[in-house]
C-alpha cells in the first residue's frame, strides 16, 4: 500500500521502481498542499479518470510528467486517454472526489504516514527514498 | 539526556520569534502548545513532517492546540525554510545561546542540534506528553499528536 503525492519527485521515483517488481500495489492519495500546490488537482484528476475506468493510466501519466500539472495539461491528458473531458472536468471538482482524497489522507495520518512516499508492505513501513533491494525483497517474500 | 517527561513543569526558557521578540515559559500559560523540535532547516526528505502537520492545523485548532517549530537555526534560516515549505507554523529559534532551550527540554543531540521530538504542554505550563524519535531520520506521524490530545483533552 503506497501513500503518495503526485507532485513529489520521490514518489515518482518509487513508481518507476514499483513497475519493475511483480507487486500488487494499492494506491492511496497523500497530497501535501503546502509543499506541492498541484498535488490536490492532480489527485482529483486521477480520481476523475478513475470514474471513467482510467485511473492507472492517468496515475502513470501524472507521475510521468510532474512538471506539467496545470489545468490545460490535465485536460490534454484526459483527451489523450479518450475520456469525456467535460465529464472529467465536472467530476474532478466534485465534493465526492474531494471527500475520497481527504479520507485517504486521514487514513494515512492515522497509520503514521509522516512523509511521502510511504509504503506499507510485508508488515513494515518504508518511506522516502525506497531502495530497489527493499522492493525486490517484498516481491520475493510473498 | 532524554526528553522531558509528562508531569514535569516546563522549564524556564527563551526562544526568538521571527521578529526577534522572546518566546518564554510565560507564553505557554492559558493555552495548549506543541513544540516540534527538528534537527535542521532544509533537510533532505521531500515531504517534511512540518508540511504534514500544516495540513492538519484546522484539526489541531479544534483542540485549541498551537504548534511551533523549534530548531537551533538562526531566525533568518528558519524563515527561509518556512517560506520554502509554504507553511503557517510559526518558528522559534534556539540559536542564541545555542541549544539552551533544547538542553532545558532534554532534546539536545550531542552534535549541537535538536533531537526530533514533540513536547505537548498544557495551560498550566506542565508537560502533558512528550515523544523523542528513535533517530533523526524517524519522523513522528501526526497520529501521535492526536492520540496525545485525546488522552489529555477528554
Amino acid at each position: 500500500m503506497v501513500y503518495a503525492d503526485f507532485e513529489c519527485p520521490f514518489c515518482a521515483a518509487l513508481e518507476v521502481r514499483l513497475r519493475e517488481q511483480p507487486l500488487r500495489v494499492v494506491f492511496r492519495h497523500f497530497p501535501v498542499r503546502s509543499s506541492h500546490p498541484r498535488a490536490w488537482p492532480a489527485a482529483r484528476a486521477a480520481e476523475a479518470a478513475g470514474l471513467q475506468g482510467r485511473f492507472w493510466e492517468m496515475h502513470d501519466s501524472l507521475f510521468g510528467d510532474q512538471g506539467r500539472l496545470e489545468d490545460p495539461h490535465l485536460w490534454e491528458r484526459a483527451e489523450r486517454l479518450g475520456l469525456d473531458v467535460a465529464r472529467f472536468d465536472a467530476d474532478r471538482r466534485s465534493e465526492a472526489i474531494e471527500a475520497r482524497i481527504a479520507a485517504d489522507f486521514r487514513a494515512g495520518v492515522r497509520a503514521g504516514v509522516a512523509t511521502t512516499p510511504t509504503l506499507f508492505g510485508g508488515g513494515e513501513r518504508h518511506q522516502g527514498r525506497i531502495e530497489r533491494a527493499v522492493l525486490a525483497q517484498l516481491a520475493n517474500s510473498r | 539526556m532524554s526528553v522531558i517527561e509528562a508531569g514535569q513543569p516546563a522549564p524556564e526558557f527563551s526562544l526568538a520569534r521571527a521578529d526577534g521578540a522572546p518566546f518564554t515559559r510565560a507564553d505557554l500559560e492559558g493555552r495548549r502548545t506543541l513544540l516540534v523540535f527538528y534537527p535542521f532547516a532544509f533537510s533532505s526528505v521531500c515531504t517534511n513532517q512540518l508540511s504534514i502537520y500544516n495540513e492538519l492545523l484546522a484539526d489541531f485548532a479544534e483542540h485549541d492546540l498551537t504548534l511551533y517549530g523549534v530548531s537551533c537555526d538562526a531566525v533568518a534560516s528558519q524563515q527561509a525554510f518556512k517560506d520554502q515549505l509554504g507553511i503557517e507554523i510559526e518558528q522559534l529559534s534556539d540559536f542564541e545561546p545555542k541549544g539552551a532551550t533544547c538542553r532545558a527540554f532534554g532534546v539536545l543531540h550531542p552534535g549541537g542540534f535538536p533531537q526530533r521530538a514533540l513536547v505537548l504542554i498544557g495551560p498550566e505550563g506542565v508537560v502533558e506528553w512528550s515523544h523523542e524519535a528513535a533517530s533523526p531520520g524517524d519522523l513522528p506521524g501526526a497520529n501521535l499528536i492526536f492520540d496525545a490530545l485525546h488522552a489529555h483533552t477528554v
